[in-house]
């Protein structure tokens, strides 16, 4: 069986910074991977390769079969693999409601279908899934008036509201009240096996990527370390050395 | 209560003071004809500049464009375009237009004109709408002079000593009333498609844009269509605009009518930004209280006009950044539907919004 997302040598560097060399690895249809490594081993840097943020210097990356290193952002969202942001990104000027509606699928719809009146059922979908990540009370609210881990949260449910194929989550726990993260956990787990997300995730919180992730990959100088279930990393000694040498 | 409820009789009240306006005060239509048209430039800078984010200096270019567009069909219908501009000032030739010629030529001028600022905005909204923020901006700027230098340097279109509409029949005397409402309807119709167009997905995604392009393109927004798209439409106002501008006017400077970026493309911005960027109503209200504060500083203040409406300018920029109806959104956020909790959604999310 081919992996929904392969990744085959791919490199990338900033100038004289070797952000990512010679990379690969696989994400499986239906699975939680995760992707772990101190900072600046480059983790973020390949979720950009994957989503086509910039250029990779080699390598191939292939979504579904389909060689997607040279294709657009917009393009490649379309084909159903969408990316949460490290640095949260969501519409601050407009409602909580406003940015689920704007998030809906785009795939397969052109210029012309964006001239359409809201639908009611989009805006109850929205609503379903504002109160699936606890934000249902604020969602009339300007987005930028809310908390950054209420950000954080709205960020994953406007991904869920574009129905992708696979979700790439930066650090989804990173600023969420730790007292949280348990219901978070549950709800990423929900939307891989009730929405059927295939899910890979970096997470620097150990414990929240242990209890996640079925396969580990960690990063370190750029490189690929090592992989394996999350006992094996656990217990993986050079994971242990770069996480513990790292500053 | 709802403003919702109140919100036909209001739209209705506003265009029926419309209509009367030119019978109770005679004196001030063609103030009040280009007052509708500032709205349609305030209301159609708002869509790019107020509900996109991308700060347009060179929407005159469109004004322009619609201007020449309009007036050079209306001549070119009927007579050849550079013996109708060479005859200006006592030539031999009398150019005349009987009722049927000047209505055609304003029936097909003004839609050529607005089809020619739509392709403008297509051609160089493929190109500068890729740069972002002040680079935009200052882009834009650029466009705004070199198309004004390009029309003073073309003798087909009069160049430098500009271009005169067609003189109306003598029969039917003075037209001014006939733009007055000619410019009437331009800004309802503007004002009802723009509504219309904020209630859409499309009104989403280019608020989407102005709060985080990078965003809205992760999510599979073909940004740069939709912002062109955007640009087109404000553009295809603009050029109506401009050709009823220029007839409204009877002559077309091209730096002081056409292409007046120190006046109309300033003032443009400064209109949408006094009444509230990124609202329906702000440009309305910026526009009216604009030509309010210009009409009574040129009347009261000769000679120093433009110095207190600079200041005037400086003020609204630093104290009321927000605008007239930013500053009444921070004050009544629950009028804009910004709220905890409360009633319940259906429909579209805006519909029992000021917006
Ligand atoms: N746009 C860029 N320009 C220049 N250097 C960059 C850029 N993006 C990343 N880098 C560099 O590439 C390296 C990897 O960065 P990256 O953000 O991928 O790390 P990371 O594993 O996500 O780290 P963290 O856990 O801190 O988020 C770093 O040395 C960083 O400084
Ligand atoms: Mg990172």
């Amino acid at each position: 069986m081919t992996a929904m997302l392969e990744v085959k040598n791919v490199s990338k560097s900033f100038g004289a910074v070797r952000a990512n060399e010679s990379i690969s690895l696989e994400v499986h249809e239906g699975r939680i991977v995760g992707l772990i490594g101190p900072n600046g081993s480059g983790k973020t840097t390949l979720f950009s390769s994957i989503v086509g943020a910039h250029p990779v210097d080699e390598g191939s990356i292939r979504f579904q079969g389909r060689e997607i290193s040279r294709l657009r952002v917009a393009d490649i969202a379309r084909l159903g693999l969408i990316r949460t942001f490290q640095q949260t990104r969501i519409y601050g000027g407009m409602t909580c409601v406003e940015n689920m509606l704007i998030s809906a699928s785009q795939r397969g719809s052109s210029l012309l279908d964006l001239f359409h009146i809201r639908s009611a059922a989009r805006g109850r979908q929205a609503e379903d899934l504002l109160a699936f990540v606890g934000l249902h009370a604020k969602r009339h609210l300007r987005a930028d008036s809310l908390s950054f881990g209420q950000q954080k949260l709205l960020e994953f449910a406007m991904a869920l509201m574009n129905e992708p194929k696979m979700l790439m989550l930066d650090e989804p726990t990173a600023g969420i009240n730790p007292i949280l993260i348990d219901g978070l956990i549950d709800r990423l787990k929900q939307a891989n096996a009730v929405f059927g997300v295939t899910l890979f995730v970096i997470e620097h919180n150990m414990r929240v990527i242990m209890s996640l992730a079925e396969h580990i990959y960690c990063l370190a100088h750029g490189e690929l370390l090592a992989e394996g279930p999350p006992e094996e990393i656990r217990n993986d000694r050079r994971v242990i050395d770069a996480y513990l040498g790292a500053h | 209560m709802s403003v919702a409820a109140y919100r036909p009789a209001g739209y209705l009240a506003i265009v029926a003071i419309g209509i009367v306006a030119p019978f109770l005060f005679p004196a001030y239509q063609s103030q009040m004809a280009e007052l509708w048209l500032f709205i349609v430039f305030a209301l159609t800078w708002d869509l790019v500049g107020g509900q996109m984010g991308y700060n347009s200096f060179g929407n005159v270019v469109f004004l322009g464009v619609g201007m020449y567009a309009c007036v050079v069909a209306q001549v070119g219908l009927f007579y050849p375009v550079s013996a109708y501009n060479a005859a200006r000032g006592g030539g031999a030739t009398v150019f005349t237009f009987d009722m049927t010629q000047y209505l055609e030529g304003l029936a097909i001028g003004l839609p050529v004109g607005a089809l020619l600022a739509t392709l403008t905005a297509l051609a160089l909204g493929s190109i500068v709408l890729g740069m972002r923020g002040h680079y935009f901006a200052i882009c834009t700027l650029g466009l705004g002079i070199a198309a004004g230098e390009i029309a003073n340097g073309w003798e087909w279109i009069g160049a430098g000593s500009g271009m005169v509409p067609p003189n109306a029949p003598d029969a039917v005397g003075d037209l001014s009333r006939f733009y007055y409402y000619f410019a009437l309807a331009l800004a309802v119709v503007t004002f009802l498609v723009l509504r219309w167009l904020y209630m859409t997905r499309f009104g989403l995604a280019i608020n989407a844009i102005r709060d985080n392009e990078d965003k809205a393109e992760a999510m599979g927004l073909k940004t740069t269509q939709i912002k062109v798209t955007a640009w087109m439409i404000s553009a295809f106002f603009l050029g109506i605009a401009g050709g009823l501008l220029g007839n409204l006017k009877r002559f077309i400077d091209p730096i002081d009518t056409a292409f007046a970026g120190p006046t109309y493309g300033v003032w443009m911005v400064l209109m949408a930004i006094l009444g509230g960027k990124g609202t329906l109503w702000g440009p309305v209200i910026g526009a009216v209280v604009f030509q309010v504060l210009k009409e009574a500083s040129w009347t009261y203040l000769l000679g120093w006009q433009r110095v207190v409406l600079g200041l005037v300018i400086v003020v609204i920029v630093v104290f009321f950044p927000q605008g007239i109806m930013g500053f009444v959104r921070e004050r009544f956020p629950d009028w804009f539907g910004h709220r905890v909790e409360g009633g319940t959604i259906a429909g579209p999310a805006r519909k029992e919004t000021l917006r």
